[in-house]
C-alpha cells in the first residue's frame, strides 16, 4: 500500500498562501489513489516556482531547462515506456518558452501527463505577464496593461484534438485531484491546465475571482468536440472544469516501427545484425 | 597502365549522377581499388551544377586531387566549367545531344542506348567501367546488389543496358584508361556520415532526435533505416532545442543517446550543451560543420565551428571534442565518444564536415566482436534508501543508477544541487559541486587520443591539421618532398595536453597550420599552449575541401 508518507515532505520555497501547495498535495494525492510507487514515476520540470513541485516529492525527478520540461519527458518516455512520466511546471515554462514544444507534445500524442500550473503571470521573476495573463492586465513590466491577447492552452488543445483536455483549480482539491487520476490514465498526451493563484504577483486572478467564476459544466459529454471548443472559449462568464476533451487514438509509442514497450536501456546491439549490416556495404 | 585516375562525373541536380558514381566507386572498391569521392552540390533539388568526383588509386588516395582524367558531362555547363582541369591524354565523354565548342569529346548516345531516362546512368556506369578496364560482372554485380531487393524486376532491364554501354564503348575507339593491378583489398564502401552512423550502432546507441540540417541528416536516415531491427528511437523532433532536450531525457532514462546536427542547429543546442553539463547526463552531439555565419553555404565544406563547439554551453565544465580524419575514423570515433560520454558523465562532440560527410572510401572496420565494451551506467535492483545522483568521489564520477529501473530514486537538476540532487544555494556545496564536475576533465584527459606524427624528426616544414584535412595534408607532404616535410593531425581537438605536441612544434623549422576556415581556430587553440618559432598558415574558406595541390601552392 502507497500513502502521502510515500511521497515524503519537504520544506518548500513558495510564498504561503500560493496555489502550488494544494497543487502538490493534489498530486501526492493522486498518486496515492493509483497506488504508484515513488520509483514507478518520473517527473520532469522546468523552471519557475511550480517547476520546483517535484523537488518536493519524493520520487524520480528530472528538472531540467525553462520550457523544455517536455522534449525531456518525451525522451524519458521513449526511453522507458513503462514508466510514468508526469510533466510539471508552470504557464510560462509550457506556453511561453516552450510553446513549439507544446504544440509538438499535442501532435505526438505521447503517453505524458502535462500538468501546467496556470497562474497568469511570471512567478518567480517577480510579477511579468506571462502568455496566459489577460490583455489588458496591468503588471510591473506591462504597466499600460498587458498589449497582447492571452493565450489559451485549453483551445488550442482542443483544436488540436489533443489525447485528453482538463482544467482543474488550486482551490477545489478533491476534484483536482480526479483530474491528476484520469490525466495520469489516458492512455496518450493529457493536459491538465491548473487554475492556481499567485498571491504575490496576481493581484487580478486570485483564488476568490477563481471562485466565483469556476463551474463543472452538466451532461458534457467529453468525446464531442464541437461542446469542447465551445466549452474551451467560455473564460469571463464562467470557467468550466472538468475533462473537456478526450480522444482515443493510437499513441506515439505505439505507432513507432517497433513498440515493444521494453526500456531502452536493456537493448544491447546484437553481433550478428551488426555484422549483416556491415557486410550489406561491401 | 595507370597508378592513379581522377573521374569526374558533372551534371544538373536530378541527372542521375550520385548514382552512377556510387555504382562506379562500388565497383572499383570491390575490385580492391583505394577510391576517395568527393561530392560537391548546389543547394536545390533539380538543376544547378553538381559534381561527383571519384579518384581511385592502387594504393592510398588521401584526398582529393586536381586534374580531370576522365570526364563525364551530363551536361555542356559541365564541359565549359571542367576543360581547363582536364589532364594531358584526358578523356571527356558527354552527351550526344550536349554542345561542345571546340573541345574533343567523345558522344554517348545516353537516350537512345538506355532507352528510357531511368536507365541512363547505368549507361554512364557501363561505359566508364569499360574504359577502365573493368571485367563487367564487377558492375553488373553492382547493380544486382543495388536492385535485387528494392526493385528485382529493373535488374535484367539495367543489365542489357549495361551490355550496350559496354558494347556501344567497344566500337568507339575511346581511349581505355586501365588501372593497374590494385594493391589492397576489398572493403566496405562507406560515406562519413554512413560509418559514423555505423560506429554509433556498434557502440549501442539505441535514441537519436534530431532537426534535419545539411550535411548530417544522413545520420540519422542511416540510422533510420536500422532503427527497427536494433530496437532504436529516431525521432525527428520539432527544434533543435527539443532534440538535444530529448536525448539528454532519453539518456537519464537508460538509452544510449545522441543528436546530430550543423553549426546552425547546434547554436540553438547550445543551452542544452551546459543542462549536459550541469546533470552529468551523458550525451554525443554530432556537429557536422558547414560554411557560416547563419545559413552560409548549405551544401559546402568548412572546419568553421571549432570555436562554437569548444566553448558552447554557459558555465564551465568538461567535454571532449573528436574530429575524424576520415570515414573509418569516423566509426571508431564514433563509438569512442559514447564511451567517453558514459565515462566522464557529461556532453562528447564529433566535429565532421561536408567533405568527410559524403566522401566515400574503401574502409576495413574492426571486427565488432572483438572490440572493448562501451562503458555503461549502474542498474541496482536493491533499494538504496540513501542513493546520491551526485555523490562526491575522489574522480568526481558518482554511480549512475537509471530511474524507474529499480526502486532508487534518481533526482536530476538543473539548479546546483546537492548531493542528492535537489536544488540549493548553499554556496559551499557549490564550489563541491563545481570541483567536483570539473575533475572529471582528468578522465578526459587520461584517454584523451595522441595526435598523429608522419615524416623526419626535424623537419622544415610541419603541417599542422585536425580532423577530415589529414588526408590533404600528407598528399601535400609527398607534393612537398617528404624527407623535409611531416604532418601533425589531431583526430581529438580537446582536451589538449601541450606535453603531447610541444616537442614536434619546437623541432620544426615552420610550423604550418592547414585548416579550413578563415581565421585559424586550432592554430590559435594550439599556439596559446605551445608557440612555434616560426608560423605560417594554409586557410581555405570558399567552400570547397582542401587538397594536397592546393596546400603546396597556398603556404602564406
Ligand atoms: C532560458 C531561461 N530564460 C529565462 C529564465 C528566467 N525565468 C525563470 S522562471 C521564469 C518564468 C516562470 O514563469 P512560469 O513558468 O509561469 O512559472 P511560475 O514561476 O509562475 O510558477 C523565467 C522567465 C530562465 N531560467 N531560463
Ligand atoms: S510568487 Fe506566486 S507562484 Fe511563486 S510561490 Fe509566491 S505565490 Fe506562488
Amino acid at each position: 500500500m502507497v500513502s502521502m508518507e510515500d511521497f515524503g515532505s519537504f520544506e518548500t520555497a513558495w510564498c504561503p498562501g500560493c496555489g502550488n501547495h494544494s497543487i502538490l498535495k493534489c498530486v501526492k494525492e493522486a498518486l496515492v489513489q493509483m497506488e504508484l510507487e515513488p520509483h514507478q514515476c518520473i517527473f520532469v520540470s522546468g523552471i519557475g516556482q511550480a517547476a520546483k513541485s517535484p523537488h518536493y516529492l519524493r520520487t524520480n525527478v528530472y528538472n531540467g531547462l525553462h520550457g523544455r520540461a517536455l522534449p525531456a519527458a518525451t525522451g524519458i518516455k521513449l526511453a522507458n515506456p513503462q514508466a510514468v512520466v508526469i510533466a510539471q511546471s508552470g504557464d510560462g515554462c509550457n506556453y511561453g518558452e516552450g510553446g513549439n514544444h507544446f504544440l509538438a507534445a499535442l501532435r505526438r500524442n505521447i503517453n505524458v501527463t502535462l500538468l501546467a500550473h496556470d497562474n497568469q503571470i511570471y512567478g518567480l521573476t517577480k510579477g511579468q505577464a506571462s502568455p496566459t495573463t489577460a490583455r489588458g492586465q496591468k503588471t510591473k513590466a506591462q504597466p499600460a496593461g498587458n498589449p497582447s491577447e492571452a493565450f489559451n492552452p485549453v483551445g488550442v488543445a482542443v483544436a488540436m484534438q489533443a489525447g485528453m483536455v482538463a482544467r482543474g483549480f488550486a482551490g477545489m482539491q478533491d476534484h483536482l485531484t480526479e483530474m491528476i487520476v484520469k490525466a495520469v490514465q489516458h492512455p496518450g498526451f493529457s493536459l491538465v491546465d491548473i487554475l492556481q493563484p499567485c498571491v504575490s504577483f496576481n493581484k487580478v486572478n486570485t483564488f476568490a475571482w477563481y471562485k466565483e467564476r469556476c463551474y463543472i459544466p452538466e451532461d458534457h459529454d467529453p468525446q464531442n468536440w464541437e461542446q469542447a471548443m465551445a466549452l474551451s472559449r467560455q473564460w469571463d462568464e464562467g470557467i468550466p472544469l472538468g475533462v473537456i476533451y478526450q480522444s482515443h487514438k493510437p499513441t506515439f509509442e505505439e505507432s513507432l516501427p517497433h513498440p515493444t514497450g521494453e526500456p531502452l536501456f536493456n537493448n544491447r546491439p546484437s553481433i550478428q545484425k551488426l555484422n549483416e549490416v556491415m557486410s550489406s556495404f561491401a | 597502365m595507370r597508378r592513379e585516375l581522377n573521374i569526374l562525373i558533372g551534371g544538373e541536380a536530378g541527372q542521375g549522377l550520385v548514382t552512377v558514381g556510387e555504382l562506379l566507386t562500388r565497383a572499383l572498391i570491390r575490385s580492391g581499388y583505394q577510391v576517395h569521392v568527393t561530392q560537391s552540390y548546389m543547394s536545390r533539388i533539380r538543376g544547378g551544377h553538381n559534381t561527383y568526383a571519384v579518384r581511385a588509386g592502387i594504393e592510398n588516395v588521401h584526398g582529393p586531387a586536381q586534374g580531370i582524367d576522365i570526364l563525364v558531362a551530363l551536361n555542356s555547363e559541365t564541359l565549359e566549367l571542367h576543360r581547363e582541369e582536364l589532364t594531358p591524354g584526358a578523356v571527356a565523354l558527354k552527351d550526344k545531344n550536349a554542345q561542345a565548342s571546340d573541345l574533343e569529346a567523345v558522344d554517348i548516345p545516353f537516350a537512345d542506348l538506355a532507352g528510357s531516362a531511368l536507365y541512363e546512368n547505368v549507361v554512364g556506369l557501363g561505359v566508364l567501367s569499360y574504359i577502365l578496364g573493368l571485367d563487367r560482372e564487377m558492375p553488373a554485380g553492382c547493380i544486382r546488389s543495388a536492385f535485387e531487393q528494392k526493385k528485382p524486376e529493373a535488374v535484367d532491364k539495367n543489365l542489357e543496358v549495361l551490355d550496350k554501354a559496354y558494347a556501344f564503348a567497344s566500337k568507339s575507339g575511346v581511349a581505355g584508361f586501365n588501372l593497374d593491378e590494385p594493391k589492397g583489398s576489398a572493403g566496405l564502401m562507406l560515406a562519413g556520415n554512413q560509418a559514423l552512423a555505423l560506429g554509433a550502432l556498434c557502440a549501442g546507441a539505441n535514441f537519436c532526435s534530431y532537426y534535419p540540417m545539411t550535411p548530417s541528416t544522413g545520420i540519422p536516415m542511416t540510422l533510420n533505416s536500422y532503427a527497427r531491427d536494433f530496437g532504436m528511437v529516431v525521432e525527428q523532433a520539432e527544434d533543435e532545442i527539443a532534440a538535444i532536450n530529448m536525448a539528454l531525457g532519453a539518456s537519464y532514462a537508460g538509452a544510449r543517446s545522441m543528436v546530430a546536427t550543423s553549426g546552425g542547429g547546434f547554436a540553438l543546442m547550445c543551452e542544452g550543451v551546459s543542462l549536459s553539463g550541469m546533470t552529468e547526463t551523458p550525451v554525443v552531439i554530432v556537429v557536422g560543420q558547414r560554411p557560416g555565419p547563419a545559413t552560409g553555404l548549405p551544401t559546402r565544406t568548412e572546419q568553421g565551428d571549432l570555436n562554437l563547439v569548444l566553448y558552447s554551453g554557459h558555465g564551465e565544465f568538461p567535454r571532449a571534442v573528436l574530429a575524424p580524419a576520415d570515414p573509418g575514423q569516423c566509426f571508431v570515433l564514433a563509438r569512442r565518444a559514447f564511451d567517453l560520454a558514459e565515462k566522464s558523465q557529461g556532453p562528447v562532440f564529433i566535429l565532421t564536415d561536408q567533405y568527410l560527410a559524403d566522401s566515400y572510401r574503401n574502409v576495413h572496420l574492426p571486427d565488432p566482436e572483438i572490440l572493448e565494451p562501451v562503458a555503461s551506467p549502474e542498474v541496482c535492483g536493491e533499494v538504496q534508501e540513501e542513493y546520491e545522483r551526485y555523490a562526491f568521489t575522489p574522480s568526481g564520477v558518482s554511480p549512475r543508477i537509471i530511474p524507474a529501473m529499480s526502486r532508487c530514486l534518481v533526482v536530476l537538476d538543473s539548479d546546483e544541487h546537492t548531493p542528492d540532487g535537489h536544488i540549493t544555494e548553499d554556496l559551499q556545496v557549490r564550489k563541491k559541486m563545481v570541483d567536483k564536475r570539473l575533475k572529471k576533465g582528468d578522465i578526459l584527459k587520461q584517454e584523451v587520443i595522441l595526435p598523429a606524427y608522419t615524416g623526419p624528426q626535424n623537419p622544415k616544414d610541419l603541417l599542422v591539421c585536425w580532423g577530415s584535412t589529414r588526408g590533404p595534408a600528407l598528399e601535400a607532404r609527398e607534393i612537398m618532398g617528404s624527407e623535409n616535410t611531416a604532418v601533425l593531425h589531431f583526430s581529438q581537438v580537446w582536451p589538449l595536453d601541450a606535453e603531447h605536441f610541444r616537442d614536434y612544434l619546437q623541432r620544426a623549422q615552420r610550423v604550418v597550420f592547414v585548416e579550413s576556415n578563415a581565421t585559424a581556430q586550432f592554430a590559435q587553440l594550439v599556439s596559446s599552449m605551445v608557440q612555434p618559432a616560426n608560423m605560417a598558415y594554409v586557410l581555405r574558406y570558399d567552400g570547397l575541401p582542401l587538397d594536397g595541390q592546393y596546400i603546396a601552392d597556398n603556404i602564406l
